[in-house]
């Protein structure tokens, strides 16, 4: 909402200078966004100087000017003028000026094959006089010093911008603005004049709402104005306008336009004589349609509230009008509209039609249903004014009566919600400035709510209006009540900090991409879940949210590797989406590593990062967040975007369905399809809300502390087992064989080839063996040797090595 | 006894110019070896007089002590100068790079997010959380803005289908209306998480973060909201003095309604929050609107209190001099690098906030 201070000072007498009403706004929350004049497209002509004037190379009567135009560097301008020479001071307009006299907008153009930025200016083309023979001389003494500043002054007055929240319609105008100001200190609200129009005749325009299912419009106030003389607006009607950051267009339309904004008000001209006999407000059936003001040709859907005549629809009520019933210069005689039009029928209307007005933004949000009348007469004394014409008396339709609202209001209720006090009187006085009508009955206040203020419905409102108006500052900080009523985190939160922390320490950058990706990238990684499309994407590529959190590191991996860096870890903990319904998401940790270790390592070997690389981070961080290294079982069971031979999963229980981890390549299909050109790419993911919870705190889950002194003994074997044959497996066999004894069993080599026999592998495991009680003879280690070869071979196939 | 005195005097000698330790445990036998030359001088005293023993055997021992001395002078001697020559050799150009640092970094919004977690959790908020994807009840209705409310328009809404039925959750504050539905008053918690609109340009990103505020109890008032909101500033921006503004604004879910706004003058073109004339706003808050306390069952004339709403990223740009909204999200090596936290960087009360 814009105005300037004059026009405020219209509705209120007030000795607040400028400041002090921008901050008095402000603090009854009517947020000033800017207190500034308004541009003006003069507002780019600037002083400039000819540095040096030379000779177009391929035009003799034009020249090629280097111009200061008060920035670091000079501009190139071709100009015709004989005058244009060395240090001449003179105006420039930069591209896209648009120059008075013929206003042509200039672009950067090419002439005769050298391209000039911008125009010097003649006095005739910027209407200072006829002269048009050469560029403006500026003077010397005069303009020196102000290269580079406006050369035209901006005489406009500085206009307050004001972002109205939705609930304050009545400050969509400037005497609802007025009225606050006045409530809060800053003057005393004028009096409206008695009108002394004289009406005559009758509305003679026959109006009928009709009555419908679904009727948007309850009031519609009338009246004719007969021989008027349409014309351009006067100086400072125009100025009002363009304060308002709009055109002027003509006399009447300028005024409909002035009301809406001093009163918020809006109202309608239309051509008396292109109205087919009548004015039927009525619903509009689908396929109805009509050109509007702006030129669109709308189709309408069925229950829109509509003005008609007895030809088809004029303009929808409240939102726009239309051409063919439309004021022009030749109007003789004017129908003008001050109606009451539903918020909701508006609402929906402009949303299907996708139409925004400054009449359709005030109704929505709540008209003054008993402005009707001072609308038109104010508009009518206007119109007679400037426009000249005799006014009938007024036509005012009614479907609905309006009912003012009344809401008991317990001044304690103020206290309870502020935590201060403000005595009866203050408190009354401020609503009653507002323009509630106050009485009392014992304790409690019975307010009959202004019309103008649709947003108030209950006491909590009331609450509202007298602690803005009295001011915030007057509301105590309170020391924070530190009561705790349950732990900050739970089991699941924290394993979120933790996991998180725990795999940025293994050099992973932490990075937070969006929650949605492009549907073909998102399609390999997807698996069995379902897309799911967002309707109105912003863009084609960020079509679905994600179902894994991949399609997006792997692009931005992709965008880091064109970058130039190689060795890159790169982790995102955060939601992959399984189903449409609110909930179905996972949080998940997808990491992604790629290139080498020990690259350009002056002592180590560099090699690729390698599947094993990653299941170290992953167990690594498992383990860090509390999960026991025991407890977990690792599977090949993997998705299919992993390269089904190098990647594996992490799982809490045998048969369980879900992994709590994978890691592992990359399907080197999907690297192909995403053109991702990198040594080596390794990848895994965790997903928290598939790790059980554990039951116990540590406090209650450490175990006995035991250990053994008993002498210890490692002994080293060496099986062939067939090569599918899992590690896991043998280590999980050589553990049976005696829970007790048997404190560790270490893979330290495997092998295959050189006389080991095709299809076969050779694993070499160091077992330590150690008793609680007593230190183990050659005769017990034997027997556990035994044991252990007996057991393995025959459980696995395997036979030692020897 | 003069002929020992004179081998004794040979082998000080001798060894007073060998360097070998070899040759000095060969000398070492050669004189107290089973046929030593010592040793056989000891031998040698059971067959003389008593009073010449006594004598002899007195010198005998001088000489030996002496030569046993020497000799394990000498051997120390030799094995330092062969462990210094050893060390010497061993020596290494300690400059040269260590193994490969592999550092890795918590983002900005991460660390903001733990950051804002700590500080509530000292004064007794816990951590609530809610999908991203939400049903328009909870992301509108339940919170006072109905379907025809112009408020709507303030949130630029994505949908994942064409009755907008569901949504991606353009605010934080749909976790209060799930936690009141499922719990009974009071109610203390922070909810922070992902935020949706679809608007993108230098300032507004299509995804943002938000966290929000909730404390309903018996006599929670706006006096415990300022204080709370004071609290939590002045502890984030780690800063003595702060100058805060209360500001009437509208929400639908709150009433009376404020914005908040801080402080902040432009130092060496650095942004100094606390002191200066320029103002910069915050974030939204007000008393639960009792039309939302109805909806999630809670009764208002029994509980009140108050719900904030605070953007996390532009917190988070303030306070480390991150300019650019939108490089928060486009995993840039260089930039997560040099705007990412050491994960042992953990924000705590005792430890501090931050380094």
């Amino acid at each position: 909402m814009k105005f300037t201070v004059d026009w405020l000072k219209n509705h209120l007498d007030t000795k607040f200078n400028n400041n002090q009403i921008i901050d008095k706004l402000t603090n009854i929350g009517l947020e000033v966004e800017s207190f500034e004049s308004s541009t003006s497209e003069l507002d780019t002509f600037i002083v400039a100087k000819i540095i040096n004037a030379k000779t177009h190379p391929n035009a003799d009567r034009l020249k090629l000017c280097d111009v200061d135009i008060g920035s670091d560097k000079t501009i190139e301008v071709v100009c015709g003028a004989p005058n244009a020479k060395n240090g001449l001071l003179t105006v420039y307009a930069p591209p896209g000026s648009i120059i008075p006299k013929n206003q042509m907008k200039l672009s950067v153009s090419k002439i005769r094959g050298v391209t000039s930025y911008g125009m010097l200016c003649s006095e005739s083309e910027l209407l200072l006089s006829n002269e048009s023979d050469g560029i403006i001389e500026l003077k010397n003494n005069k303009y020196a010093n102000k290269i580079g500043e406006k050369y035209f002054k901006n005489t406009s007055e500085k206009v307050i911008d004001l972002s109205i929240t939705p609930n304050r319609p009545d400050c969509l105008g400037v005497r609802g603005i007025a009225r606050d100001l006045f409530a809060a200190g800053a003057g005393k609200l004028k009096i409206n004049k008695k009108s002394n129009l004289k009406f005559k005749g009758n509305q003679n325009i026959n109006v009928t709402i009709k009555k419908e299912k679904v009727q948007g419009c309850t009031t519609f106030g009338s009246c004719l104005i007969k021989g008027v003389t349409n014309k351009e607006s006067p100086k400072w009607l125009k100025d009002k306008i363009l304060s308002l950051g709009q055109k002027p267009i003509s006399a009447i339309v300028d005024i409909t336009n002035y009301v809406m904004f001093d009163l918020n008000r809006p109202l309608h001209a239309y051509d008396a004589d292109k109205i087919d006999n009548e004015i039927i407000v009525r619903s509009s059936s689908k396929g109805e349609s009509f050109e509007a003001l702006d030129n669109k040709k709308y189709i309408l859907e069925n229950d829109m509230c509509v003005i008609s005549d007895r030809s088809g629809v004029l303009g929808l009520g409240g939102i726009i009008g239309g051409t063919r019933s439309g004021t022009e210069y030749s109007t003789k005689n004017i129908l003008l509209e001050s109606a009451y039009f539903l918020p909701r029928s508006i609402r929906k209307t402009s949303k299907e039609l996708n139409i925004d007005t400054d009449a359709k933004f005030r109704f929505e949000r709540g008209i003054d249903p008993l402005s009707i009348e001072e609308g038109l007469i104010k508009a009518s004394e206007l119109i007679k004014q400037i426009c000249g014409g005799e006014i009938s008396n007024l036509d005012v339709k009614k479907i609905e009566n309006y009912k003012k609202t009344i809401i008991n209001f317990d001044p304690f209720l103020f206290e309870k919600t502020t935590g201060f006090n403000v005595e009866n009187i203050e408190l009354i006085k401020i609503l009653k400035k507002l323009g509630f009508n106050v009485s009392k009955n014992k304790k409690i206040l019975k307010l009959a709510i202004p019309s103008w203020r649709p947003d108030i419905t209950q006491p909590i409102d009331i609450v509202e209006e007298i602690v803005r108006i009295k001011g915030y500052e007057h509301i105590n900080t309170s020391e924070p009540i530190k009561t705790r009523l349950k732990p900050t985190l739970n089991y699941y939160q924290k394993l979120f900090h933790f996991l998180q922390r725990s795999v940025a320490s293994k050099g992973y950058l932490e990075t937070v991409t969006w929650s949605f990706t492009d549907s073909k990238i998102n399609q390999l990684f997807k698996e069995n879940d379902e897309e799911i499309l967002i309707v109105n994407p912003i863009s084609s590529d960020l079509n679905v949210l994600r179902n894994s959190i991949f399609p997006n590191l792997l692009f931005y991996l992709k965008k880091n590797l064109d970058r130039g860096f190689k060795d890159i870890s790169l982790f995102e903990i955060g939601p992959a989406f399984k189903g449409k319904n609110p909930g179905d998401q996972l949080t998940v940790i997808g990491a992604v590593r790629s290139g080498k270790v020990s690259r350009l390592s002056w002592n180590d070997k560099e090699r690729i990062v390698d599947t094993f690389d990653v299941k170290k981070d992953v167990i690594q961080s498992l383990c860090e967040a509390g999960i026991n290294k025991n407890d977990i079982i690792i599977d090949d069971r993997t998705p299919s975007y992993y390269h089904p031979g190098k990647s594996g999963g992490v799982y809490q229980n045998k048969n369980e369905k879900n992994a709590i981890a994978y890691f592992g390549e990359i399907h080197p299909n999907i690297i192909k399809k995403l053109d991702i050109k990198t040594e080596g790419l390794v990848i895994f993911e965790i997903c928290l809300d598939y790790i059980r919870a554990s039951k116990q705190k540590i406090k209650d889950s450490k175990s006995e502390y035991k250990f053994s002194d008993f002498q210890k003994s490692e002994r080293d074997f060496a099986f062939i087992l067939n090569k599918n044959f899992k590690s896991q497996e043998l280590v999980n066999i050589i553990k049976s064989v005696d829970n007790k004894l048997i404190k560790s069993v270490r893979v330290f080599d495997v092998f295959e080839g050189e006389n080991i026999p095709e299809g076969k592998k050779s694993i070499a495991v160091n077992v330590t063996i150690q008793s609680e009680e007593k230190t183990l003879n050659e005769n017990d280690l034997d027997n556990i040797n035994k044991l252990i070869i007996s057991s393995v071979e025959s459980r696995s196939g395997a036979k030692i090595r020897s | 006894m003069s002929n020992i005195k004179k081998i004794k005097d040979d082998y000080i000698d001798k060894l007073n110019t060998e360097n070998n330790i070899e040759k000095v445990n060969n000398i070492k036998s050669e004189l107290f070896g089973k046929n030593g030359i010592i040793s056989n001088e000891f031998k040698k005293l059971g067959s003389i007089s008593v009073e010449e023993r006594k004598k002899l055997a007195s010198d005998l021992n001088n000489i030996k002590d002496e030569l046993q001395n020497k000799i394990s002078i000498k051997i120390q001697e030799i094995e330092t100068k062969e462990i210094n020559l050893k060390l010497e050799k061993e020596k290494i150009d300690v400059t040269l790079p260590e193994r490969n640092i592999e550092i890795g970094k918590i983002h900005p919004v991460s660390q903001v997010i733990d950051e804002i977690s700590s500080i509530f959790s000292e004064i007794g908020f816990s951590v609530e959380e809610g999908p991203d994807v939400e049903n328009e009840y909870n992301n509108f209705t339940a919170l006072n803005t109905p379907d025809n409310h112009p408020a709507r328009d303030m949130h630029d809404t994505f949908y994942l289908d064409n009755n907008k039925e569901l949504l991606l959750r353009t605010h934080t504050s749909p976790v209060q209306v799930r936690t009141m539905l499922k719990g009974k008053p009071p109610f203390k918690i922070i909810a922070p998480g992902r935020t949706y609109r679809s608007d993108s340009d230098q300032t507004h990103a299509p995804m943002f973060h938000q966290v929000e505020g909730l404390h309903i109890d018996k006599n929670i008032n706006m006096g415990h909201l300022k204080g709370c909101l004071n609290y939590f500033i002045k502890e984030f921006f780690e800063v003595d003095k702060i100058k805060m503004r209360f500001r009437p604004s509208h929400f639908p879910f709150t009433e009376p309604s404020a914005e908040v706004d801080i402080g902040y003058e432009i130092k060496n073109g650095k942004i100094v929050i606390g002191e200066g004339n320029k103002w910069l706003e915050i974030l939204g808050c007000g008393m639960v609107h009792p039309n939302v306390l109805k909806n999630v069952n809670v009764n208002p004339s029994k509980y009140q209190g108050y719900a904030f709403g605070i953007g996390i990223d532009r917190l988070g740009m303030l306070k480390y001099g991150i300019n650019d909204l939108r490089a928060f999200f486009e995993t840039d090596y260089r930039w997560l690098s040099h705007f990412g936290f050491d994960p042992l960087d953990v924000p705590s009360n005792y430890r501090g906030l931050s380094r």
